[in-house]
């Protein structure tokens, strides 16, 4: 392992005095991450910033998001059936796949079906032996229910498994393309279990992906080279490095002088200066997320629609599309943005008419409301500045006769508190997509299940709630993206939110790298893309 | 001399058992747990909170808590992270050698820069010199640390190209860290222009680390020195004939030292501050930075693990201060 590290360390070294230059015989693709991973079993964590380096680069999934898209492609499994009553499915599982040699590790088998079910039932059963491995709290795989929605997971033969549900759940492929769905390697489990450490493999990942891990000093670099066996052709990339550099700035000036090659999360006040400099692509897409203000639909005078519909109409989004997001965001009018299928583009925005707005508020008989707009503590993709965009709220409200007072808390408490069945006041936050399905915005954010968690306006709504659950266990998607479009409309009707924006992600490359490609997901995926 | 020490010793375990105490209670009085923070957006269910805090052992009475904690500590358990799960001696341990790195550094360069800028201030006072060495204290004194550190990235590193932008080393170097300290590494690594590299990358933050230590230590010598140049014995020592380098030099700086001693140990507790801002400007993997995500993060064990490991650092520091102090000035030790 030594001497990989030092061939390797000279490969990287050969590469980088390139960078710029042509003719490398190893080509180094170095990417200026903002922070540690919290870890390298991705089936622990939420974070994006974990994922680019654990599930994103060491490890596959039966099925995998379609680079830069929300597209569902097969990758460790090749084909899948489901049956009648969807609560079936069947997975084909590829031949070939070999697992990454690592010092600790030497596989002496290929990827099989009982990787699949050990990555599984570690998370689903509470018996099973790696459950409590490392403190195993497995945050995504409880939030999306799969606890209740997996049955079983069966082996058939070597090479096909079942997973039984307990009801039909349309989004379960598009679950299984998401990064807790990872697949490791069973003999090593069974290997290190048998050593007495069966925490290594959560510390030392081995996966199927396009990448192994090499080094990781924690808070300064993660070295990966290209997995050489890997199913879908080894990488262009020879090496990959995540120099991780937390601040904004230092990352573009690293940018600019060749130190990497990626960056991500530029600070909004240097995008100007990257769209010109000669060095530096600016790539820009729409992020899968919506910011919006979450009105307490149960509570007076907000569980009256016109009400909502009014506020909603005093709200200038376009001053707050400039002046929060400094033009990097798109005016929201659905709750699910554009990059979804299903996206309803029929649906009409409530106009901004401040005038209109005091007539409906006076004709509703609500003169000299007070209410409060909760302002989130903390920058996120869907709200860069929730301050600054509460404050401009406020002006345009007091422009109808409603006086609103902002308040904030700290984050965990924000978040808690904005639960609360009987929360005074509208609130702020938003939201991003984990898998690419109308149904991780609309039923996690307004279903009836959601009210008292994620749906803030605790907004139960039967015609909407109908329209959602049948679209859950149709499987036919131009089916679904009816009862989604429908639901848009109800949604739109009935404004428990004033949908507010779309942020529009902007990642810089350097002008040597090739084909790299805008997760909607908002990661990082270095499969795929070249240096010149 | 061995009851002085022992009588410091003393005063510091207690100290060290109120730190415990104080790690333990405020990381908790912080609104918001661990928990909900994973959770994010998404909310969870009571249920589903209350049972991941019993997983983590957060819902037991906060005196049983503390009392578990003691008893790990006794053993020299420092707690596991709830966010790595590791171990939080291993973490520091890694991460601590980069802290020590780069404050001994700025410490150095403070001193040797800011003893002799206050001496020559003090000999001087009044002069153009005198003037801008204050000046540049007070500036230096007053800058935000986090613009100072980019102002000189982006003139250094990115207009000039002279140093690189972060980190500790360029990626060219891979080596296995020995000693964390990555001056030494890269020379036993044996690698061509290893140590030159880590070099190039240590000048910026320190420079950034040490300037509030500078100025605090040329104002405080060139006070030293103005109160100790007018005292009786050194206007004998003048009238003895003594040149004006071994007055000033010999007799005026040891006495004017003291004081400056005393101020270097605070420091210490200024450059972990200070280390919080350089590391996360410098993408510098010190325990700085990791402080700051592990409070944000609410990950109590490491939070409190961290503070105790530096408060017991910083307490040595002051001792091994206050032992030089009593060196230099043997009436500390007789009265005391």
């Amino acid at each position: 392992m030594r001497s990989m590290k030092t061939l390797l360390a000279a490969v990287c070294g050969a590469s980088l005095l390139a960078i710029g230059a042509a003719g490398v015989q190893a080509k180094t693709l170095v990417y200026c991450s903002e922070g540690s991973p919290e870890g390298f079993n991705p089936a622990f964590y939420t974070s994006g910033t974990t994922f680019d380096a654990s599930s994103r680069a060491v490890f596959n999934r039966l099925v995998e998001f379609e680079r830069g898209t929300t597209k569902v492609i097969p990758a460790l499994a090749e084909s899948w059936e489901i049956s009648e009553d969807g609560t079936e499915y069947t997975f084909h599982l590829r031949k070939g796949v070999k697992f990454h040699t690592t010092k600790e590790f030497t596989p002496t088998r290929d990827f099989n079906a009982d990787d699949v079910i050990f990555s599984f039932m570690r998370q689903h059963s509470p018996e099973h032996p790696f459950h409590k491995v490392s403190g195993g709290t497995y945050e995504y795989y409880g939030s999306m229910s799969m606890n209740d929605l997996i049955k079983d997971v069966v082996k058939v033969d070597d090479y096909t498994v079942k997973f039984l549900l307990n009801r039909p759940e349309a989004p379960m492929i598009a679950n299984l393309g998401m990064d807790f769905a990872s697949i490791f390697s069973k003999e090593y489990a069974d290997q290190m279990m048998a050593a007495g450490t069966p925490g290594v493999i959560d510390q030392l990942p081995v996966g199927t992906g396009p990448f192994q891990l090499v080094a990781y000093q924690k808070d300064a670099v993660i070295r990966y080279a290209a997995h050489p066996d890997y199913w879908a052709g080894k990488a262009a990339i020879d090496n990959l490095v995540f120099a991780i550099t937390p601040d904004a700035s230092v990352r573009y000036e690293k940018l600019k002088a060749g130190e990497c090659h990626v960056m991500p999360y530029p600070n909004p006040a240097d995008i100007e200066a990257m769209a010109k400099d000669p060095e530096v692509n600016l790539l820009q897409q729409e992020g899968l997320n919506v910011g919006y203000m979450a009105y307490n639909t149960k509570m007076a005078p907000f569980d009256n629609v016109n009400v909502r519909k009014a506020l909603n109409m005093a709200i200038n989004k376009q001053a707050i599309i400039d002046g929060v997001f400094q033009g990097a965001g798109k005016i929201a009018k659905n709750p699910i943005p554009p990059t979804i299928w299903s996206y309803n583009e029929a649906v009409q925005d409530d106009p901004y008419d401040p005038e209109k707005a005091k007539a409906m508020l006076e004709a509703e008989g609500v003169t000299g409301l007070k209410m409060k707009v909760w302002a989130m503590p903390v920058q996120r993709p869907y709200n860069p500045n929730a301050r600054r965009m509460a404050e401009l709220i406020q002006s345009d409200f007091a422009k109808v006769g409603v006086e609103a007072e902002i308040v904030s808390y700290e984050w965990g408490e924000y978040l808690k508190r904005s639960t609360d069945m009987d929360r005074d006041g509208a609130i702020l936050l938003g939201w991003t997509g984990d898998n690419g399905d109308p149904d991780n915005f609309l039923a996690v954010l307004l279903g009836c299940d959601g009210v008292g968690k994620a749906n803030r306006a605790q907004w139960c709504h039967q015609p909407f709630e109908d329209l959602i659950q049948k679209a859950k266990v149709v499987s036919d998607v131009d089916e679904r993206t009816r009862l989604y479009e429908q639901a848009q409309v109800i949604f739109k009707e009935q404004a428990p939110w004033a949908t507010i924006a779309h942020s529009v992600v902007f990642k810089p490359v350097r002008k040597e790298v090739v084909d790299f490609r805008i997760d909607p997901f908002g990661g990082h995926v270095f499969y795929g893309v070249d240096l010149k | 001399m061995f009851i002085y020490v022992l009588k410091k010793i003393g005063v510091i375990i207690p100290t060290f058992l109120g730190v415990t105490l104080v790690a333990f209670i405020f990381i908790r009085l912080l609104p918001g747990d661990p928990v909900l923070l994973m959770a994010g957006e998404r909310g969870m269910t009571e249920e589903r909170h209350a049972r991941m805090m019993a997983e983590f052992g957060f819902d037991k009475p906060i005196l049983v808590q503390y009392g578990l904690y003691l008893n790990q500590l006794a053993h020299g358990d420092f707690g596991t992270s709830i966010i790595t799960r590791k171990p939080v001696l291993q973490e520091f341990m890694t991460l601590f050698p980069a802290t020590v790195e780069l404050s001994l550094c700025a410490i150095i360069l403070a001193v040797l820069l800011g003893l002799p800028a206050g001496m020559i201030a003090a000999v001087k006072r009044g002069s153009f010199f005198d003037h801008t060495v204050m000046t540049g204290a007070l500036t230096g004194y007053s800058m935000p640390i986090f613009w100072w550190g980019l102002l000189l990235i982006i003139f250094f590193s990115g207009i000039l190209g002279w140093t690189p932008v972060s980190g500790r080393i360029s990626l060219l170097y891979y080596f296995e860290p020995v000693t964390g300290l990555m001056l030494v590494d890269s020379l036993l690594s044996g690698q061509d222009g290893a140590f030159w590299s880590a070099i190039r990358h240590l000048i910026l933050p320190t420079v950034v680390l040490a300037t509030i230590p500078l100025a605090v230590i040329a104002r405080q010598t060139r006070s030293a020195m103005l109160e100790v140049l007018g005292e009786d014995y050194i206007r004998t020592a003048r009238a003895k004939g003594l040149s004006p380098i071994r007055v000033t030099g010999l007799h005026a700086l040891r006495n004017a030292l003291i004081p400056v001693i005393t101020v270097v140990g605070l420091q210490v507790g200024v450059l972990f501050a200070g280390a919080i801002l350089t590391e996360t400007i410098f993408s510098w993997p010190g325990i700085g930075k990791w402080m700051v995500d592990s409070i944000f993060r609410r990950d109590y064990p490491s939070v409190q693990g961290g503070l105790l490991l530096i408060a017991a650092i910083v307490m040595i520091v002051n001792l091994l201060v206050d032992l030089l102090y009593a060196l230099i000035n043997p009436r500390i030790r007789h009265t005391e």
